[in-house]
């Protein structure tokens, strides 16, 4: 998967997590959790669907990693090669 | 309730597989409209289902729901809409002073059956087991649900009764009322139960699950022909407040609790047991300080099964046998076996007949069965009666009884 398409699985997943944000808008550097209303078991319902839908296990030590968009997708694009 | 204080209904909210809200759901009990479709049950495939369609996000937002339960989401809807039309001041109210009390027959199924699905669909993979499984499926969730929705930091629960579990719920919150733990109740039941594949194969089971090409005929209480339960969901929640402080505010008051009883078979796990029944009415009669012949309407339980439906009828034959002016009828014909929400919801859909002066009529009887003849029995047409007392009878597995009787305010 591109760069762009690791971002767009992420913003799938999210939008079906926290289903009444605006995604639009959201600013790639910035802590999700600043921008949207996540909390942390949504954080493990984003771990869960990556699992579930595309196979990507994500270790707890490795959560932080989730905590941008960018961090999400410079951490998740090599797991989806 | 002599020596009692008085507790009244100054608000209900529901959702029926007819009707979201009351005037609509006796709408359609007056006129015989059905709730029951088709729906696809997992595994099985066709059967009958009563359904609720409720805005799910009037009252909640699409996260919160995703994160709760169906039965959450009923309950939410029941009780915005009970504290609403109970004109009760949200913003002033002491939410520290606000109970919620709901009767559920089961929960946690649903949630349970679709987390082992899911593994199933990903190779056995447990750890896919959701974190909200918890939250979800603890036997508080319901009343739990609808505190977080309205800020209620009073005490919440919910009671296990079976089927009795609407009435249950309804009883529960009347006696924290006189017990002075709050001063307003949101009480009722609730059922999420057509949601989960295991009720209905388990009905199936037994013998007791209701088939007919057409669903709106499939649930037939006290027909020869019956075949069992049509599995419905629904809720029914009521605002219930101690007299003078109704009285106080202004409310509007729609009935009076007058008595209750709850009681047990002790004889088996599934099969009633008409004496007990029989008790269990004439216990409410008691508390309530009435005569059989002062009850206007009982709301007979009957689910459409076979010896459910027969020992009923006995029970309210013997029960009222001093009577010739009670008239009987039921509900489930109309919507199903809603479950733990069947007493509060059925009870509702008779409480305008304190004002309308009609009995609803039980739907759905071709051929009556000899065995579930009761004299006064109102089937197909409404009856025009003069109604200041209504008994309402649900039974659960378990052998749980209840007979709640709620009176017109004078």
């Amino acid at each position: 998967m591109t760069t762009e398409e690791v971002r767009n699985v992420v913003l799938d997943i999210i939008s079906d997590i926290a289903p009444d944000e605006d995604l639009g808008t959201i600013k790639d550097e910035l802590s999700l959790r600043e921008q949207l209303d996540l909390d942390s078991m949504d954080f493990l319902d984003i771990v869960m669907e990556l699992r579930k839908r595309h196979k990507v296990e994500v270790p707890a030590e490795d959560y932080p990693k989730l905590a941008t968009m960018a961090s999400c997708v410079s951490y998740l694009t090599p797991k989806m090669q | 309730m002599a020596g009692q204080q008085r507790i009244v209904i100054t608000g209900i909210g529901l959702t029926a597989p007819n009707g979201n809200d009351l005037e609509t759901f006796r709408e359609a009990l007056l006129s015989g409209k059905s709730g029951l479709r088709h729906t696809e049950i997992r595994y099985m495939g066709k059967q009958v289902a009563g359904l609720c369609d409720f805005d799910e996000f009037k009252y909640q937002s699409k996260k919160m729901r995703r994160r709760g339960t169906r039965a959450g989401s009923i309950s939410i809807w029941c009780a915005n809409e009970a504290k609403n039309r109970a004109g009760l001041n949200w913003e002033t109210i002491d939410k520290s002073r606000v109970g919620v009390f709901l009767g559920i027959t089961e929960h946690g199924n649903v949630e349970t059956e679709n987390e082992i699905f899911e593994m199933h669909q990903n190779n056995l993979d447990w750890k896919l087991w959701s974190p909200h499984h918890n939250p979800r499926t603890v036997a508080n969730n319901p009343a739990g649900e609808v505190t977080l929705n309205l800020g209620i930091t009073g005490p919440h629960y919910t009671l296990g009764a079976a089927c009795a579990g609407g009435n249950v719920g309804i009883i529960a919150g009347a006696q924290q009322l006189i017990l002075g733990e709050v001063d307003v109740a949101l009480c009722g039941g609730v059922s999420e139960s057509p949601q989960t594949f295991g009720i209905y194969a388990a009905f199936a089971a037994q013998g007791a699950l209701a088939q007919n090409e057409d669903p709106t005929k499939s649930s037939k209480p006290l027909d020869k022909n019956r075949n069992g339960i049509a599995i419905s969901e629904g809720g029914a929640i009521y605002v219930l407040e101690r007299l003078e402080d109704a009285q106080k505010r202004g409310a509007t008051i729609i009935a009076e609790i007058a008595g209750y009883a709850v009681n047990s078979d002790a004889s088996d796990f599934v099969n009633p047991n008409p004496d007990r029944q029989v008790q269990c009415m004439h216990l409410a009669l008691r508390k309530a300080g009435m005569q059989p012949s002062d009850i206007d309407i009982v709301n007979m339980h009957a689910t459409g099964t076979g010896a459910g439906d027969i020992s009923e009828s006995q029970a309210v034959r013997v029960a009222f046998a001093e009577s010739n002016k009670t008239f009987v009828n039921f509900t489930k014909g109309h919507i199903g076996h809603s479950m733990g929400a069947a007493g509060s919801l059925e009870l509702a859909g008779n409480i305008p007949s304190l004002v309308d002066g009609m009995v609803h009529p039980g739907i759905n009887v071709t051929e009556l069965d000899p065995d579930c003849a009761i004299p006064n029995l109102v089937l197909d047409k409404p009856k025009e009666v003069k109604v200041k007392n209504i008994l309402n009878n649900s039974f659960g597995m378990l052998g749980i009884n209840s007979a709640l009787i709620v009176k017109k305010f004078e």
